[in-house]
């Protein structure tokens, strides 16, 4: 949990940041056109809670816990420690996939609200040292545009996408034949799977949200 | 074993019995018709040239892999048919030594001895330090529990996995070369092992290995697999004076480890040239 979780918060607040940043940038451009850049705040929330927070949360999460997850249960089913710890009546999955698939589940949504906060941060920045909007300014905008089901929506997003990276990479790690090579092929294998289920995933669920709407 | 334990482990009836087990990879027969029996107390040692199916024999008993046909009885249950909470149960009877230690990685020596205890017993974790620190003694490797498995030898992860297969006191032990890579005093200091084992505590031990003087030291019966025509199949079964004396010539080749006999150290120029080019030169017939 540790290691899936804490260690992915400076990754996770850099990635953030930066997309924060860029996002109101791009939207200060264009809104500058119309005059109208006092609804860049709205733009970088609404667009951060619903859809980029938890994809590139999961990107990140995929990048260096799902590949790790994988690695690792390979590496153990390539030197035998599966199969030792199923004669020793120690099921593998209850012992081994379990802790990872829960630490997973738990922190890919705590670091899709903690991204998007630190994306506002970024956007902030833009807004403040480039668009000289004041800060009770752009947190008002915010609160004024989002409202809690964009939060919801990005939450339950993560939450799937949580479902389907754990449950990939442990699949594949378990999987894993032949060697230091079959390790390498399935974490490979499982990093692509996981990012296009997420985003298919995203997808059907961006379109499930607009018509519940 | 003495005279009476000989005959309560008879009336008891085998405690493995495997009978015409046969396994197939794909055309390949790795294992062809092996049966045998093993009683309450015995040391069985099962030989056999590299890859004849020793390690998949062995894998089989414990459930590992199920048999293309044939019957495997553990404790007097059907082992091929079991569900795996069956097997779950039934493996909390017997430990096993695999040939590289397979210990987990991530844990130091004296967890991974500790892994099964706190596992499947409700032992005090005081107590469960204890019973590390004797299992250790036993294979000699005192003080050792804080060290990684990738900081010791590959003879030293070996010993550790032996300990931890004993670890829960088990009536059945199978090991996998055992002491293969050991210097000759380890060697010996682990087959004494197997021998209180199996004497003063009457556990029973089904080994596989390539060591002759080890075999001969602890065996109380042994099995011989055959290699090229006869591979994966049982061309010797017996005490270990009767397979000394056995008529069979690949027995003898193998047990006095000579390069050349049934199992050819080279082959004629005729078999050369028709495993080289998959054919015979001057019939012109595909092989």
């Amino acid at each position: 949990m540790v290691r899936i979780g804490v260690q992915a918060v400076p990754m996770t607040a850099l990635t953030s940041f930066s997309i924060g940043l860029t996002l109101a940038m791009q939207a200060a451009q264009e809104l500058s056109k119309m005059g109208a850049t006092v609804y860049v705040p709205d733009l970088v929330s609404i667009s951060l809670l619903r859809e980029l927070g938890p994809l590139l949360v999961g990107v990140v999460v995929i990048g260096r816990s799902g590949s790790a997850v994988t690695a690792e249960l390979g590496t153990m089913k390539v030197s035998e420690e599966i199969e030792a710890l199923e004669v020793m009546s120690i099921n593998p999955v209850r012992f081994l996939v379990l802790p990872r698939f829960v630490a997973i589940m738990v922190m890919l949504p705590v670091l899709t609200i903690f991204g998007s906060y630190i994306g506002f941060v970024g956007g902030w920045s833009i807004c403040h040292f480039a668009l000289g909007m004041n800060t009770s300014g752009f947190i008002s905008r915010i609160i004024a545009s989002a409202d809690p089901m964009d939060l919801y929506s990005g939450v339950v997003k993560s939450i799937v996408f949580a479902w389907l990276i754990g449950t990939i990479s442990c699949q594949k790690g378990l999987s894993v034949k032949g060697g230091a090579e079959g390790v390498g092929r399935s974490t490979t294998g499982s990093v692509v799977t996981s990012i296009i289920s997420m985003l298919v995933a995203n997808a059907i669920l961006t379109a499930s949200f607009f018509f519940i709407e | 074993m003495t005279v009476d334990a000989k005959e309560v482990a008879a009336k008891e009836g085998p405690i493995i019995e495997v009978t015409d087990l046969v396994r197939k990879f794909g055309d390949r027969t790795v294992l062809n018709g092996v049966s045998l029996k093993v009683y309450r107390g015995e040391t069985i040692i099962i030989m056999g040239g590299s890859g004849c199916g020793k390690s998949t024999l062995l894998r089989h008993i414990i459930g590992s892999l199920k048999p293309t046909s044939g019957s495997i009885k553990m404790f007097g249950e059907e082992v091929t048919t079991m569900t795996p909470p069956q097997l779950e149960k039934l493996r909390l009877r017997f430990g096993m030594n695999f040939q590289f230690g397979a210990l987990m990685q991530s844990m130091t020596v004296g967890e991974n001895v500790a892994l099964p205890l706190l596992e499947n017993s409700r032992v005090d974790p005081d107590i469960v330090d204890l019973v590390v620190k004797m299992k250790l003694e036993l294979v000699g490797l005192t003080g050792f529990e804080n060290l990684k498995p990738s900081e010791i030898s590959g003879g030293m992860r070996k010993r550790v996995g032996l300990a931890r297969a004993v670890a829960m006191d088990p009536e059945l032990l199978f090991s996998d070369e055992p002491t293969s890579g050991l210097d000759p005093i380890m060697t010996a200091v682990i087959d004494q092992l197997t021998i209180d084992l199996t004497q003063k505590l009457h556990m029973t031990a089904v080994i596989v290995t390539h060591d002759m003087v080890s075999a001969f030291r602890i065996g109380s019966r042994m099995l011989v697999l055959g290699a090229g025509k006869r591979a994966g199949v049982v061309i010797a079964w017996g005490t270990p004076d009767e397979i000394r004396d056995h008529p069979d010539p690949e027995v003898q080749q193998f047990i006095k480890g000579e390069p050349d006999g049934p199992v050819p150290l080279k082959l004629s120029p005729e078999d050369y040239i028709i495993r080289l080019l998959g054919h015979d030169r001057d019939k012109g017939l595909t092989y």
